[in-house]
C-alpha cells in the first residue's frame, strides 16, 4: 500500500512538471506578449517600454525559472488587467468554483448511480432503452440552452430559484443542475456496464447460492465491484466541471475561476493564465490520485500490486 | 429416505430442450453422483434445484421436493431462506466464484447473519471452526485475506467450509475438482467424502469423471441429452451397467486389468443429437445398436432388483447379448 501509494504520487509530480513547462511555453506561443500588452496604438518605442518593464528581454529559461521560483511560494505576479495580485483573484474565485463542481457533482451522482442500476438491472428491457435515450438527450442539450430554459421556467416564470450571482445557496442550484447534465450520461452508462459485468459474475450465482437477500446482492456484491471505473470516471468529471464551467459560469453571472480563465485569456493576462492552467493540472491530478487511492480502498488486489 | 426428489423435470432455453424429463432422487446422507458429458443438462438440473437458473430458463416438474416440501411453489424470498441454510451449492470455478472485493471470513460470516442472524463475532468464530475443518491452516489469518491471496485449492475448501457455515442437509457440489490440479482435486475428494460421512450430509456430486464417480459415490444417475437414463448404485452400474449409453460410456474408460496394452478403447459412435422441445422417443437411439422403430415413441422407466432404473424399451438380456 505504502509503495503503492508512493508510485502515484511521483507520477503526480512528473504530470504536473510537465504542466508547468507546457503553461509557460503555450502563453509565449501565443504571440509578442510585449505587443498585446502594449495595445493597438503603442509605438515601436511603447513595446520596448513594455518589454523591458514586464521583463520579457530576458531569455526564456531565465524567465521561466524566475516564474517557477515565485509559484513555488505562491507568488504568481501581478495580473496585467486587474492590476491585482494573481494569487488573490484566484483565491477570491476558488470556493464558487469549487461549490458549484461539487454542488454539480453530487447531483449528477445521485441522478447518474441509481438510473444505471436501475438500467443494469431492467437489460434490454423498456425502461433500460428509456434511461439511455434521456441520457444521450441530456448530452446532446448545450449547457447554455439548458441554463437559459431553466433560467425562465425555474426562475422567472415559477419564481423558485434565483437567476444569477452567488449571495445564496440557492444561487448554486440551477449552475450545478446544468452542470451535472453533461456528466450524467457518462457515470450513468459506466454504472450500468459495470453492474452489468458484475450481475453476471460467478461471484454473484455465489452469493444467490449463499441465499443473500437481493438488496444485499446488488448493493454489497455487485456495486462494490462495479464501482471502480465509475469512481475514476467521477474524479475525471469533476476536473472538468472545475475547469470548463466557463459557459456556465457565463451564463449564470457566477465570478469562478473558469471565468477567469476566459477573461485572462482574452486580455493576454498571461500571469493570470499560467497560474490558472497550472492550479486546475494540479487539482486534475489530485483528483486522479484521489481517484486512485478509492479504488485501492474498494478493490483489495489493487493494494497487492 | 429420499431428501430430494426429482420427478420429471423440465428445463427449456428458447426452443432448446435443455432438461427433459429427468427424474432421479437424492437419499438423505448419500453421495449421489449425476454423471453425463458436457451439456446433458446436469449443471442446468443442479441450477434448477438451488432455484438458480437464469430468468430467460423455463422450468417444469411434475414433482420437485426437498425433504417432503414442494420447491416448485415456493417464491424466491422462501427459496433464498432454504440455499445457504439448508441446501448449498459449490461451484466449477473457484478462481471466480469468491467476491475479489471482500475477505474470505466476511463473505463466510455473512451467510450464518443472513439464515440465523447473531452477532459478526459468533459468525466470525463459526468460520474459523469450519476453515480449520476443511484442513486450512491457521484460520484466524485465512479469515483476513482476500480470494485473491489464496490458491485455487484453498479457494475451493473456502467455499466448501462457506456452504457448511448452516449445517446443510443437501451440498451440491458441481465439477468441484474439474479446474484444480490432480493432487489438489484428491484431496478436496477426500475431504467431501471425510465431511458427507461426519455430517451426514447429502452431496449430489456433478461430474463426467467416472474415475471420481467410482471413488465417492454410493449411488449414480447418468445423464444423456437432458434425461436421466440411468440410476443405480455404484457397485450396480459399474457392475451390471444397463441402459446401452452408459454401456458405451463405460467401455470408453480405460481399467488396468480389463483392457490389454495397445487395444484401443471404446467408442459411442456419432453425436449427440440437438433436441428441441417436440422430440419424442430415446435420445440415444441414432447411436445405439439395438435401436429400433419402437424407440421413437415412449420408452418406459424399468426398474431392476436392487433399486436400478434404466430408460429403455429392450430387456437387460437383450442388451447384453448385444
Amino acid at each position: 500500500m505504502v509503495l503503492f501509494l508512493f508510485r502515484r504520487l511521483v507520477v503526480a509530480l512528473l504530470v504536473c512538471t510537465a504542466v508547468l513547462v507546457f503553461a509557460f511555453a503555450l502563453t509565449r506561443l501565443s504571440g509578442d506578449l510585449a505587443i498585446s500588452i502594449a495595445g493597438p496604438n503603442a509605438t515601436a518605442n511603447d513595446i520596448e517600454v513594455v518589454r523591458k518593464a514586464y521583463g520579457l528581454d530576458r531569455p526564456l529559461i531565465e524567465q521561466f525559472f524566475d516564474w517557477v521560483g515565485r509559484a513555488a511560494v505562491g507568488d504568481f505576479g501581478q495580473s496585467y488587467f486587474y492590476k491585482e495580485k494573481v494569487s488573490k483573484l484566484i483565491f477570491d474565485r476558488v470556493p464558487i468554483t469549487m461549490t458549484l463542481g461539487l454542488v454539480g457533482l453530487s447531483i449528477a451522482l445521485v441522478i447518474a448511480l441509481p438510473l444505471g442500476v436501475i438500467a443494469a438491472l431492467n437489460e434490454g428491457r423498456l425502461i433500460d432503452r428509456a434511461i439511455s435515450l434521456v441520457a444521450l438527450l441530456g448530452q446532446a442539450l448545450p449547457s447554455f440552452w439548458l441554463g437559459l430554459m431553466l433560467m425562465i421556467t425555474l426562475g422567472l416564470y415559477l419564481g423558485w430559484l434565483p437567476i444569477s450571482g452567488t449571495g445564496t445557496w440557492q444561487h448554486f442550484v440551477m449552475p450545478g443542475l446544468v452542470l451535472s447534465f453533461s456528466a450524467i450520461p457518462a457515470l450513468m452508462r459506466l454504472t450500468r456496464s459495470g453492474m452489468i459485468d458484475a450481475m453476471s459474475a460467478d461471484y454473484i450465482r455465489t452469493a444467490r447460492a449463499k441465499g443473500l437477500s437481493r438488496g444485499s446482492i446488488i448493493l454489497k456484491h455487485a456495486a462494490r465491484n462495479a464501482a471502480m471505473p465509475v469512481v475514476s470516471i467521477a474524479a475525471v468529471q469533476l476536473g472538468f466541471m472545475l475547469g470548463g464551467s466557463i459557459v456556465i459560469e457565463t451564463v449564470f453571472a457566477l465570478h469562478g475561476v473558469g471565468f477567469l480563465a476566459w477573461e485572462s485569456i482574452s486580455k493576454n493576462d498571461f500571469p493570470t493564465v499560467q497560474a490558472v492552467v497550472l492550479l486546475l493540472a494540479i487539482v486534475y491530478t489530485l483528483l486522479t490520485l484521489l481517484a486512485d487511492l478509492l479504488n485501492a480502498v474498494l478493490d483489495p488486489r489493487l493494494r497487492a500490486s | 429416505m429420499a431428501l430430494l426428489e426429482i420427478e420429471r423435470l423440465e428445463i427449456g432455453f428458447g426452443g432448446l430442450a435443455a432438461v427433459r424429463g429427468a427424474s432421479f432422487a437424492v437419499d438423505k446422507g448419500e453421495t449421489h453422483c449425476l454423471v453425463g458429458e458436457s451439456g446433458c443438462g446436469k449443471s442446468v438440473t443442479a441450477l434448477a434445484v438451488m432455484g438458480l437458473l437464469a430468468p430467460t430458463a423455463t422450468r417444469k416438474a411434475a414433482g420437485l421436493r426437498f425433504d417432503g416440501q414442494d420447491l416448485s411453489g415456493l417464491s424466491e424470498r422462501e427459496m433464498s431462506r432454504l440455499r445457504g441454510d439448508r441446501m448449498a451449492m459449490i461451484f466449477q470455478e473457484p478462481m471466480t466464484s469468491l467476491n475479489p472485493a471482500y475477505t474470505v471470513g466476511s463473505q463466510m460470516a455473512e451467510v450464518l447473519i443472513r439464515h440465523r442472524g447473531g452477532s459478526k463475532k459468533a459468525a466470525l468464530d463459526r468460520a474459523a471452526e469450519l476453515l480449520e475443518r476443511v484442513r486450512i491452516t491457521s484460520p484466524g489469518m485465512r479469515l483476513g485475506q482476500y480470494p485473491h491471496q489464496l490458491s485455487g485449492g484453498l479457494r475451493q475448501r473456502v467455499m466448501i467450509a462457506m456452504a457448511l457455515m448452516c449445517g446443510p442437509e443437501l451440498l451440491i457440489a458441481d465439477e468441484p475438482t474439474t479446474a484444480l490440479d490432480v493432487t489438489v482435486q484428491a484431496q478436496i475428494l477426500k475431504l467431501l467424502d471425510e465431511l458427507q460421512r461426519e455430517l451426514g450430509l447429502a452431496i449430489l456430486l456433478i461430474t463426467h469423471d467416472l474415475g471420481i464417480v467410482a471413488r465417492v459415490a454410493h449411488r449414480v444417475s447418468v445423464m444423456y441429452a437432458g434425461e436421466v437414463v440411468e440410476t443405480a448404485p455404484v457397485a450396480e452400474l459399474f457392475g451390471a451397467p444397463t441402459h446401452p449409453y452408459t454401456r458405451g460410456l463405460l467401455s470408453c474408460v480405460p481399467v488396468p486389468g480389463k483392457i490389454a496394452p495397445g487395444e484401443p478403447l471404446g467408442s459411442i459412435p456419432g453425436i449427440v443429437p440437438r433436441v428441441g422441445h417436440g422430440f419424442t422417443g430415446c435420445a440415444f437411439r441414432q447411436r445405439c445398436d439395438l435401436a429400433g422403430p419402437d424407440c421413437e415413441g415412449t420408452v418406459p422407466r424399468r426398474t431392476l432388483a436392487g433399486d436400478h432404473q434404466y430408460l429403455c424399451l429392450r430387456e437387460p438380456t437383450e442388451i447384453a447379448r448385444s
